[in-house]
C-alpha cells in the first residue's frame, strides 16, 4: 500500500516540556487511522504539526513523499482538514465559504464540485445561510464539505463528531467510511468516542504524555492487552500508561 | 526559485473575494470607506476658505492644506484597509483554516493590500469629488507630479500596513488598539501641514526618514508656484520600498515565530506561555 502520510520522529518541545516526544507513524491509501489518547496527550499538537501551523522541533512530517518543512504549500495543497476547534468563518455564507477556500486549493471547475459537495452534504438548503447560525450538526457537515473540496491524499480529522447528535454522527462516519472505500486518500481521525473508532478505524495509535504507547487493530488491541473493550484499554492508557508501555504491537 | 515565482494569483483572488463577500452583505464595512474621510475633507475644506478670508496674505491654503489633508487620508485609507482586511481574520479566529491550506504568507498579504487598494480607490474618489465640487480644488492642478505624491504614500502605506498587521500577528488581537492610531503617531514627523523646517533639528532627522515628509514638502512648493522637488520624492519613493522590505521581514519572522510557537493555532490566547 502506498503510503500518504509519513510522521518521523516528530517531537514538539515547549521550553523543557515534551508535548510530543519521537512520535513516526504512517498512514496509507484507503486506510482510516485512529489517533487516540486522553486530554493532553499531544494528539492536536501531532495533527498541528502536521497541517503545518507549528514547527516541530525536530523530525519531519511528508505527504505523498512531500517534505511539509521545504514543499510547505504544495504538501499543504494534497490535505486538508476538519476540526471542532477550527469553524469555518461564520459571516460568510456556506456556499462563500466553500468558494473561497476551493479557489485557496485551487480546485478546478470549482462551481461544479460546490454544487456535488452541497449535495453530497445534504447543505442544498443552507448554501445561502450563514455559518454562524448553522447548529453544530450543520456546521460539521459544511467543515467536511470544505475539507472534501480538492479531493485531499491526506484527510485530518480532529473530533468531528463531537457534540454531534447520534444520527448526524453516524452520517458523518458513513460519508467519511465512503471516502476512505474510494482508495484517493487516508484520513487520521481523532475521537474520545471508542465506539465510533472501533467502528470506523483500521488502525489506532495510542498517545499519552507525547508518545505512542499502542498501536493496532481496534477490534484486537483490547484482548491483546488484556482489556474487555476499547474503552477500558483507553482507560488503563489514561490512568496507568507506564504499565503499556513498550507494548506497542 | 524566487518566492513572487511561487505565488499563485488565485488564491490571493480568494482572500480579495472573502473581502468582497463581507463588504457586500455589510453597510457597517463599507460606511467607515467613505464616511470619515468625507466628513475629514468637508471640515478642513471650510477651514481652509475661512484661513483664506482671514489671512489676506494671498496664499492660497486650499491647495496647500487641503491638498494635504486629501493625501494623508488617501494614505491613512490604505493603511487602514490593510489591517482591516487582515482583522476580518483575527475577528473570526480564521488563521488555522486560512494557513492550514496551501496559501502563502505572501499571497495572503498580496490579497490584503488588493483589498486595500479596491476600498482606497472609492475613498480617493470620493475625497477628489468633495473637493472639487465644494472647494475648486482640483488634484490635477499639481500636475502629473501628483502621481508620485500617491505612488509614494501608497507604497508607505503598505509598509506601514503589513506592519500594523505583523503587531497585532504577534501580540493577539488586543494589539488591535497600537493599530487604529499609528497614523497620528506618524503625522507630527510627517509634516502633513508644516514645514520640516519648524520642526527641532532632532525631529528633523526622524521626519526625513519618512517618506511622507518629503510628498508634502512638494506639495507645499507646487502649491506655492514652485516646481516639484523631484529629488525629495524619489527619496521618498526610495524610503517607502525599503519600509515594504523591512515590513514583509518583520511580518515573515513573525509569522515564523507563530508557527514555532503554536500561536497561528492558538492565537485567541495571544501567547502560548
Amino acid at each position: 500500500m502506498e503510503c500518504v502520510l509519513t510522521v518521523s520522529n516528530l517531537a514538539k518541545q515547549y521550553g523543557n516540556k515534551n508535548a510530543v516526544s519521537d512520535v513516526s507513524f504512517h498512514v496509507e491509501r484507503g486506510e482510516i487511522v485512529g489517533l487516540l489518547g486522553p486530554n493532553g496527550a499531544g494528539k492536536t499538537t501531532t495533527i498541528n504539526m502536521i497541517l503545518g501551523v507549528l514547527e516541530p522541533t525536530s523530525g519531519s512530517v511528508q505527504i505523498e513523499g512531500l517534505d511539509l518543512a521545504t514543499h510547505r504549500s504544495q504538501a499543504l495543497s494534497r490535505t486538508n482538514f476538519a476540526a471542532v476547534y477550527a469553524p469555518l468563518p461564520g459571516n460568510l455564507t456556506v456556499a462563500q465559504n466553500l468558494r473561497i477556500f476551493g479557489m485557496i486549493y485551487t480546485v478546478s471547475q470549482l462551481s461544479a464540485r460546490i454544487e456535488t459537495l452541497l449535495d453530497q452534504f445534504n447543505l442544498q438548503h443552507l448554501r445561502n445561510t450563514k455559518m454562524g447560525v448553522l447548529s453544530s450538526g450543520e456546521q460539521t457537515r459544511a467543515c467536511l464539505a470544505k475539507a472534501m473540496l480538492n479531493e485531499p491524499t491526506l484527510l485530518l480529522l480532529d473530533e468531528p463528531t463531537a457534540s454531534l447528535d447520534p444520527a448526524t454522527a453516524r452520517d458523518i462516519r458513513a460519508q467519511i467510511r465512503a471516502f476512505a472505500a474510494r482508495n484517493i486518500g487516508g484520513v487520521l481521525w481523532t475521537s474520545h468516542n471508542m465506539l465510533e473508532v472501533q467502528e470506523v478505524c483500521d488502525r489506532v495509535l495510542f498517545l499519552s504524555a507525547g508518545k505512542i504507547l499502542l498501536e493496532g487493530d481496534p477490534r484486537k488491541l483490547p484482548a491483546e492487552h488484556g482489556q474487555p473493550s476499547l474503552e477500558e484499554l483507553f482507560i488503563a492508557v489514561a490512568h496507568e500508561p507506564c504499565s503499556l508501555e513498550g507494548s506497542s504491537t | 526559485m524566487s518566492r513572487m515565482s511561487n505565488v499563485n494569483l488565485r488564491r490571493s483572488a480568494a482572500v480579495v473575494l472573502r473581502q468582497y463577500y463581507l463588504l457586500r452583505s455589510s453597510p457597517v464595512r463599507l460606511l467607515p470607506i467613505f464616511i470619515w474621510i468625507g466628513i475629514d475633507i468637508l471640515l478642513w475644506g471650510f477651514i481652509t476658505r475661512y484661513l483664506n478670508t482671514v489671512a489676506h496674505s494671498g496664499f492660497n491654503f486650499v491647495p496647500a492644506l487641503l491638498g494635504a489633508v486629501l493625501m494623508w487620508d488617501f494614505f491613512v485609507r490604505i493603511m487602514h484597509g490593510i489591517a482591516t482586511a487582515f482583522f476580518e481574520d483575527v475577528w473570526t479566529r480564521n488563521f488555522l483554516n486560512f494557513f492550514a491550506t496551501p496559501l502563502t504568507v505572501t499571497e495572503y498579504v498580496i490579497g490584503l493590500v488588493v483589498t486595500s487598494i479596491g476600498t482606497s480607490i472609492f475613498g480617493l474618489l470620493l475625497m477628489v469629488l468633495i473637493a472639487a465640487l465644494f472647494f475648486g480644488l482640483s488634484i490635477l492642478s499639481y500636475g502629473t507630479v501628483v502621481a508620485a505624491f500617491l505612488l509614494s504614500l501608497f507604497l508607505f502605506a503598505i509598509g506601514i500596513g503589513v506592519l500594523a498587521c505583523a503587531i497585532v500577528l504577534r501580540y493577539g488581537p488586543a494589539a488591535e488598539w497600537f493599530v487604529w492610531p499609528i497614523p497620528a503617531i506618524i503625522s507630527p514627523l510627517a509634516c502633513v501641514f508644516y514645514p520640516v523646517a519648524v520642526l527641532p533639528k532632532w525631529m528633523q532627522i526622524l521626519a526625513h526618514l519618512l517618506p511622507p515628509s518629503y510628498v508634502f514638502e512638494s506639495l507645499r512648493a507646487v502649491s506655492a508656484g514652485q516646481p516639484p522637488q523631484l529629488l525629495g520624492l524619489l527619496i521618498s519613493g526610495i524610503l517607502s520600498l525599503l519600509y515594504i522590505a523591512a515590513a514583509g521581514w518583520v511580518f515573515t519572522t513573525v509569522f515564523r515565530h507563530a508557527l514555532r510557537s503554536g500561536l497561528i493555532a492558538r492565537y485567541s490566547a495571544e501567547s502560548v506561555n
